[in-house]
Formats: structure tokens, C-alpha cells, sequence
């Protein structure tokens, strides 16, 4: 399903919050623009409070505009004819601290909820909250009794990401997924949003963990102060932003790899030597243009 | 040094002892002026630690002293709380008021510290935290790392002598996390004991030591170029390396090898550039 974002801008109505209880509004987003195609892993990413989960928060209808449009399959979701239970069936949405939406007293029962009034025969639903668990990693017989708040912060998270999953969802939105979780946890998270996407799925992540934006999402939108600044494949905008730093005189890098690809090229003992490739956005990109710089075959190619 | 926190086999269950202990048989030892990083995957037992040490959770086996107070003593916890400051992971879950000033006197109001010295004690808690001229801000307006520092100032206020990180930068944009760690550094340059946990291990790389935690016990303690180059003891502790160390590692089994270990992004860039000028 794509996802068509026209000229979306979003006013916070702050009602007697003012000095003489006038309105205040704050403009959280405005005129934003662009396409989230099918299949795609988009990752959105900028500095607290520049808009991110309001704008999530309206691609899932959660929020209604105060301009602009969101369409789905080039239906606009905000249209007084448009069927709201196909939106909540297509777009699943994982808040930040998704353990404390937690609330049925048994692990199978919190993921069934979503798939209560799905239509599904009972077995049906078994079988998917079954499927949606495996999914998640978790043995289904040992965990389906349960009670969801017995269970450490990883496994909770992961009950009530597989309470989202139950309903397979063609989108999945992720609002700061891994904040709170051990480097390996946040490897195996993320490999598993990467599995879920290849299996077809359209991920939308939010996250301030940069490492993790480059390595895993295709498409990124950047937002500032409430407007995209800068939308396209993940690379490249990488690249961009840290050339942009680099223009501007500032000594600091977006990834850790990339910080170390510049500090080489800028090496005074490396001056005389070839430059360093340019283009090293991840760790996989850092190993391979070490590899081509200290084996000293070149550091042409891109990864 | 004066040694500011003693604790000596200290074990804690969170439903006394029917489960799993989350701390086993802990000892600790933190000097005064100490700069300590605890570091561990999730359930390791670190948080379960250091909420020992301002008496959020009740010593149930062991024993602990916090600058000269016996935390299993509850007629000192109020002293104790002073003392051993803490700012949480969550910057929206630490406010008590909407507006950066009356958050900030919120402790010292109720330390009956006096009416007429709060003013004063507030505006040099801003000073360190770089926040002066926000004292009338809606604490709901600031970013991230401003959040962080306002909560850090109520502490600070207090003039603890111990200042307990627990995941302070999880939530944080890099911008933030920066903010953050500088005020750190900062409040150790003026003496106080800085004792921190972070799942960013780069963050702990100019520590004075870190302490690594496993399963409710504390494995291994050390400076960080000994403990964090140690690949084998952070597999034990379930630990991913800091990426210089991972980036050593690689190259050596591509047949490339850096005259020794790195830890810092500067010392990889120095030793890689190094061996780069002898080709």
C-alpha cells in the first residue's frame, strides 16, 4: 500500500496556556510532502520535538490534519467517506514503551485482543497469535499462560509487538523502538523488523540511533523544526548530512563510521598518502574501505 | 582517595528470594571524586545496584554504606537522598512543575532549606547546567538534553556529593546525549562522584572505571582500556564490544594488524593512518 503525504501541516491548539489564557499554537508540522512506497523501510529522523510522532501519529490517523492530505492507495484517510477499518487493519502502530500497553492477565490474550472483533473463527485466531508470538521469538506453549507483566522489559516489549504483528498489519510504524535496549537486543530487533520487511511488510521507524538508521532502512525523511528538510535512499542522505557538517566546520559525524573515515582523511601522517573513501556510511563500509586502504589495493568502489 | 561507597556481599530479590536474585553476592567499592561506569546487558542487575545506594530499594542481604551513612538505617535515608542524587532515563517522567524554576526549588522546599537563600541556590544550579535565563520556561517547551540538565540542576541543587546516571541518555537525540555526557564531565572536574549506566559503551571509554555486571553479579572491574579491549570478558558479560574494538578485531582476521588495540574513533584513525605510512 503507498502511502501519499501532501502538503501535511499540523497546529497544536495549547487552549489558555498563554500568559492571559489566549491560545497558543505551535506549529508542529508544516507542509510536509512525500510517498512512502510499498515494501519500503523508511526511517524518520531529527532532533526532539521536531515533529516525528505527530507526523506518525497522522499517517495513522490518530491525528486529523489542519491542512493537507494523507492517502492511502490514493484514498484520503481523513475523507468523511472513507472507511476507517481499513486504515486500522492496514497500519499498525508500536509507541515508544510499547510493555506498558500491556493489560490482559495472560501473554495470548493480550496479543489475541486485536483480532477480537476481526471476524476470524477462534481457531483461526489461535493460530496467528501462535504464529505472531514464534514470530517474536518466544516459545508459544511455554509463554501463553503467562501473565505479560511477570515478564523482563525485552520479552514485554516484544508481547505487545506481537499483539501488533496478530493482525499483519501491511504497515508497521515504530516510534523509537530500541531506546532502553543492550546493543545485541537492539541487533536482534532490528534484524527482525529487517525480516518482517523483506517478507513484504512497509516499515516506518523513528530513532535517534543513527548507526542503526544507516544500516538497516532504504528511504529516510529528515524533519526540522516541523518540516522535512531533507527526504531520499538512505546513503545518500547520509552522505549529504555529514557533507553538510563538514562544510559548515563542524568536527562532529552523523554515524560512528563515518566519524572515523573522516578523522583518517583529515590525518596529518596521511596527507601525502591517497585520500580515504568518502562515501563510508556504515561499519560494513568502514571494514571494507580499511581493508582496500591498508592492504593497499586502493580505496576506489563503493560498498 | 576516601573510599565514598562500601557495599560487601550484597544480594537483592524482587520477590524475596522466589525467584531468580537480579543482584548476587555484590561487592562495591567507589572512591570519592570517582568517575564509574556500570555496564551490562538488559536484567544484568545494574539499575537494581545503584537504586541501592539512595535506599530506593531496601538492602535485603549485605551490607552498604553511602558516605558514612548505613543506607539499612531508614532514619538516615533522608540525609542519604541528598547526598546520592539521580536522574532517570525518561525526562518527561522527573518533572513536579510546569515552569524550569519552581521544579528546581521542589527539593530544596522540602529540605526546608529557607525561602530567601532558594532564589540563589536555583540560579547557580541553572549556571552549571548551562541553563541560566530558562528559570521562567515551561518545562513541556525544552528539547531533550534540556530536560536532562533541568532535571540534573534539581539535584544538583541539593548539593549531593554522589550523582547516579541511570540510562540518562537512552532517550535522548545525539545533540542531547552530548549535552548531557559534557555536564557529566563537568560535574566530575568540580569533584563530585559520578557513577553512570549507558547501553552506549562509547560512553564510557574516559571513564576512571567501569564495572561490568552479568546476572546479578558484578564480573569484572577495571580501567577502560583493560576492560573494554577485553573481547572474551564482554562476550561473557553479553557485551558488544565499542566499535574501534570490533574494527580491530575485523582487520585482524582480514590479516591486518593495528600495533595494538583501539578504543576511541581518535585512536583507531592514529593507528590505522600509523600503519598506513609503513606501506
Amino acid at each position: 500500500m503507498r502511502i501519499t503525504i501532501e502538503n501535511l501541516s499540523y497546529t497544536y491548539d495549547r487552549r489558555g496556556r498563554g500568559r492571559f489564557d489566549e491560545t497558543i499554537e505551535v506549529n508542529a508540522l508544516q507542509g510536509v510532502s512525500c510517498t512512502i512506497e510499498s515494501g519500503d523501510f523508511v526511517g524518520i529522523m531529527g532532533q526532539t520535538g521536531c515533529g516525528k510522532t505527530t507526523l506518525i501519529q497522522l499517517i495513522a490517523g490518530l491525528l486529523t490534519p489542519t491542512a493537507g492530505r494523507i492517502c492511502l492507495d490514493g484514498q484520503d484517510i481523513n475523507d468523511r467517506s472513507y472507511d476507517r477499518n481499513v486504515l486500522r487493519q492496514a497500519i499498525g502502530v508500536v509507541f515508544q514503551y510499547p510493555e506498558q500497553q500491556l493489560f490482559a492477565a495472560t501473554v495470548e490474550n493480550d496479543v489475541a485482543f486485536g483480532l477480537k472483533y476481526s471476524g476470524l473463527s477462534a481457531n483461526a485466531i489461535d493460530e496467528r497469535v501462535k504464529w505472531a508470538l514464534e514470530t517474536m521469538g518466544f516459545d508459544f506453549s511455554k509463554v501463553r499462560k503467562q501473565s505479560p507483566l511477570a515478564l523482563s522489559g525485552g520479552e514485554k516489549r516484544r508481547v505487545a509487538i506481537a499483539g501488533v504483528l496478530a493482525v499483519q498489519p501491511k504497515i508497521i510504524i515504530f516510534d523509537e523502538p530500541i531506546a532502553g535496549l543492550d546493543p545485541y537486543g537492539r541487533q536482534d530487533f532490528l534484524e527482525l523488523v529487517a525480516k518482517l520487511n523483506d517478507n513484504g511488510t512497509t516499515i516506518i521507524m523513528i530513532s535517534h540511533n543513527m548507526n542503526a538508521l544507516a544500516k538497516y532502512t532504504k528511504h529516510l525523511l529528515v524533519l526540522e523544526d516541523g518540516r522535512l528538510i531533507m527526504a531520499g535512499e538512505t546513503r545518500a542522505v547520509f552522505l549529504s548530512l555529514n557533507n553538510d557538517l563538514q562544510v559548515r566546520g563542524i568536527r562532529r559525524a552523523i554515524t560512528e563510521p563515518q566519524h572515523v573515515a573522516a578523522l583518517i582523511a583529515k590525518h596529518r601522517k596521511c596527507q601525502c598518502q591517497d585520500s580515504f573513501r568518502d562515501d563510508v556510511v556504515t561499519y560494513d563500509d568502514l571494514i571494507s574501505a580499511l581493508k582496500g586502504y591498508l592492504l593497499g589495493v586502493g580505496g576506489g568502489g563503493s560498498a | 582517595m576516601s573510599v565514598i561507597v562500601k557495599g560487601k556481599d550484597i544480594s537483592y530479590s524482587y520477590d524475596f528470594g522466589n525467584s531468580a536474585y537480579a543482584l548476587r553476592n555484590v561487592d562495591l567499592s567507589i572512591a570519592k571524586g570517582e568517575f564509574v561506569y556500570i555496564l551490562g546487558c538488559n536484567g544484568s542487575g545494574k539499575s537494581t545496584l545503584v537504586r541501592h545506594l539512595n535506599a530506593l530499594l531496601k538492602l535485603q542481604h549485605g551490607a552498604l554504606s553511602v558516605a558514612g551513612f548505613d543506607v539499612a538505617n531508614e532514619n538516615d535515608m533522608w540525609q542519604l537522598r541528598r547526598i546520592c542524587g539521580m536522574v532517570f532515563q525518561n525526562p518527561d517522567n522527573q518533572f513536579v512543575s510546569s515552569v524550569v524554576e519552581e521544579d528546581i526549588a521542589f527539593g530544596l522546599e522540602n529540605y526546608e532549606v529557607p525561602r530567601t537563600e532558594i532564589p540563589a541556590k536555583v540560579n547557580a544550579a541553572l549556571q552549571v547546567v548551562d541553563m541560566a535565563g530558562y528559570e521562567k520556561r515551561a518545562t513541556n517547551s525544552l528539547s531533550g538534553g534540556q530536560k536532562q540538565r533541568i532535571a540534573l540542576a534539581g539535584v544538583f541543587a541539593l548539593d549531593p556529593e554522589i550523582i547516579i546516571f541511570d540510562e540518562a541518555t537512552a532517550m535522548l537525540d545525539p545533540e542531547g546525549r552530548r549535552e548531557v555526557l559534557a555536564m557529566m564531565r563537568k560535574l566530575h572536574d568540580v569533584g563530585k562522584t559520578i557513577i553512570a549506566i549507558t547501553h552506549y559503551i562509547e560512553e564510557a571509554v574516559h571513564a576512571d572505571r567501569v564495572i561490568l555486571m552479568h546476572e546479578g553479579a558484578a564480573i569484572a572491574s577495571g580501567k577502560p582500556q583493560d576492560i573494554l579491549t577485553d573481547v572474551q570478558l564482554l562476550k561473557q558479560a553479553e557485551i558488544m564490544p565499542p566499535m574501534p574494538v570490533r574494527v580491530y578485531y575485523d582487520l585482524l582476521s582480514l590479516g591486518i594488524r593495528l600495533s595494538s588495540c583501539p578504543l576511541t574513533d581518535e585512536e583507531l584513525a592514529e593507528k590505522v593512518c600509523a600503519l598506513r605510512s609503513k606501506i
